[in-house]
């Protein structure tokens, strides 16, 4: 069997689409890279679909977190305090018996149980608690000259947010906002390590590496093939995010504009 | 374990429920969170010490050792961590298991990797086969413990990286206008006033790792993420003095807020040793604090 074919049975195969029996002897690394790039659609479903989405409740977070008032500042920090607070493992299994359960009384519930809605919200959740405090933090550093100027042009209300305290704040938070996408594609490996089943073994990149080490007992080809897709995955995620951080820069003079790096420093 | 618990099935509220919590099994499950802590209290001083060996590798003088360094500290760049726990125990056990085996077996002729196997003398396995349970249960919890410790010694070597170089340049060079010897100047002032710039870095990282801890669950230790699994299912009557229904969304919200408690905890006294380390240093934090005492 050539690499096309190969290629041509399991390119989708973590969506169900293609030959249903999985690899059993005589692994080929033609196969090894195939099943794992398959699985990268998983990871990289969860990664866009939690990022955008976890974008604009984690707008509302900061925004919440910010204000004065206790009904919305409170609930705001519980928020990013459990997401932020707890490990995204537990958190999986968590929500996954909870779903389990609303499941059991309505079967309104059932999509949830299943790895593409369910670890999509918690992920999303997730996502937002962690890019929300990111926010707040670029939100409370706003220089106040920008605030005082809008301000001095009549700028108020929504307007004020959105052509100054919006902006700004992106701009301030984008390079850590960065890092923690990174991290989220990085956590999107966990999904069907929790209690999230691989229906039909349907699973993400890192279940079939894990499915070829456990076959093969030999972690060494595996692995390093789903290293070498995360790091490609990873540096289209910065040079994405980079163009973005470019746009959201470009009224300040070119030396002042720093290029993204990754900093794992600032791990979430 | 208590003396009321002989016939279960009487028991009602908050009696039953002391009982029940108080089963051999639920024993387990809280020596399993010591398990944790000693995982975490192992884990933090290694990864710590294996992090101030790569920076220090990767600020070096000979070319070789800082590329060592610098690759040790990129790796964890754009790779997830769970790919590395799951790497590293099978790729660790094996390493083990083929030097004893060159060591023990040189007379051994078939290759190590027979198509899917890979075989060593028996003299070699790690554990022996006839050991006892508890070497198996020990190796696989250092096993663990090292690959927490390789990880995250990268994370903390990244750290430590940027700390040293955080340490302001007119301190090295008075050191070095003393006539302080390279050595003498890393130890006697770069490494103790590297430290203050390093800490948030590294509480960070605790409470990173603290996180990472369930991860254990999938290295085959019985961790509490197993045994919150095990107890919380659902049990029948005619298996357990104590049937219950499908109990472990329970068992998960107990370990939820078990983790929020801990890093609640290490927060607190996080910024606690931020504020002792402040006091008085010529940085931003430290104008703050003397602002806001003056």
């Amino acid at each position: 069997m050539s690499c096309w074919d190969t290629i041509a049975d399991y390119a989708l195969r973590s969506q169900g689409i293609g030959e249903r029996l999985l690899p059993r002897t005589d692994f080929t690394l033609c196969q090894q890279f195939t099943l794992i790039g398959s699985g990268m659609i998983w990871n990289i479903y969860f990664g866009v679909v939690a990022l955008l989405s976890g974008f604009f409740l984690a707008t509302a977070v900061a925004m919440g977190k910010a204000v004065s008032n206790p009904l919305l500042r409170k609930p705001s920090e519980w928020f990013i305090f459990i997401f932020r607070g707890s490990p995204l493992f537990i958190q999986f299994f968590f929500a996954y018996f909870v779903f389990l359960s609303l499941k059991g009384a309505y079967p309104f519930f059932s999509p949830l149980t299943s790895a593409w809605a369910g670890a999509l919200v918690v992920l999303f959740l997730n996502t937002a608690a962690y890019s929300g405090e990111i926010f707040y933090g670029a939100l409370q550093s706003i220089p106040k000259g920008d605030t005082e100027a809008a301000d001095a042009y009549g700028l108020s209300g929504w307007s004020r947010f959105r052509r100054v305290i919006w902006p700004t704040m992106l701009r301030l938070a984008w390079p850590a906002y960065t890092n923690e996408a990174i991290f989220l594609f990085h956590a999107t490996t966990l999904v069907f390590f929790s209690g999230f089943p691989a229906t039909q073994q349907r699973g993400d990149a890192l279940y079939y590496a894990n499915y070829f080490a456990d076959k093969t007992f030999n972690p060494f080809v595996p692995y390093p093939i789903l290293a070498g897709y995360f790091i490609i995955l990873t540096l289209i995620v910065i040079s994405v995010f980079g163009l973005v951080n470019a746009r959201l820069n470009r009224h300040l003079p070119q030396e002042r504009r720093k290029p993204i790096r990754v900093r794992p420093q600032i791990i979430r | 374990m208590f003396s009321f618990c002989t016939d279960p099935a009487s028991l009602e509220g908050a009696k039953w429920l002391s009982c029940y919590l108080t089963t051999v099994k639920h024993m387990s499950m809280y020596y399993a969170v010591v398990t944790v802590l000693l995982l975490l209290a192992i884990t933090a001083p290694t990864a710590l010490a294996f992090g101030f060996v790569g920076a220090s590798a990767a600020r070096s003088q000979i070319a070789p050792l800082r590329w060592v360094g610098k690759t040790y500290i990129a790796v964890v760049r754009g790779i997830p961590d769970i790919a590395f726990f799951l790497f590293f125990v099978i790729a660790l056990d094996q390493a083990f298991e083929y030097i004893r085996h060159r060591i023990k077996c040189p007379d051994w002729e078939e290759p190590v990797r027979q198509g899917n196997d890979f075989i060593v003398c028996t003299a070699a396995k790690l554990p022996l086969g006839n050991s006892p349970q508890w070497m198996h249960e020990t190796y696989g919890f250092m096993l663990a413990v090292l690959t927490f410790a390789i990880v995250f010694g990268a994370f903390a070597a990244n750290v430590l990286f940027g700390a040293m170089r955080a340490v302001p340049k007119g301190q090295l060079e008075t050191a070095e206008a003393y006539g302080m010897s390279r050595g003498q100047t890393f130890w006697r002032v770069l490494v103790p006033q590297m430290w203050v710039y390093a800490l948030p870095g590294l509480s960070n990282l605790w409470m990173v790792l603290i996180k990472a801890t369930p991860l254990l669950f999938l290295l085959g230790v019985e961790d509490i993420v197993y045994w919150a699994r095990e107890l919380g299912g659902a049990k029948q009557p005619q298996f357990t003095e104590y049937p219950h229904p499908d109990w472990r969304m329970w068992y998960f919200a107990a370990l939820l807020i078990f983790y929020l408690c801990f890093t609640k905890v290490s927060e607190v006294v996080l910024d606690r040793i931020m504020a002792k380390l402040t006091h008085g240093q010529a940085t931003a934090a430290g104008e703050a604090q003397r602002k806001a005492a003056a």
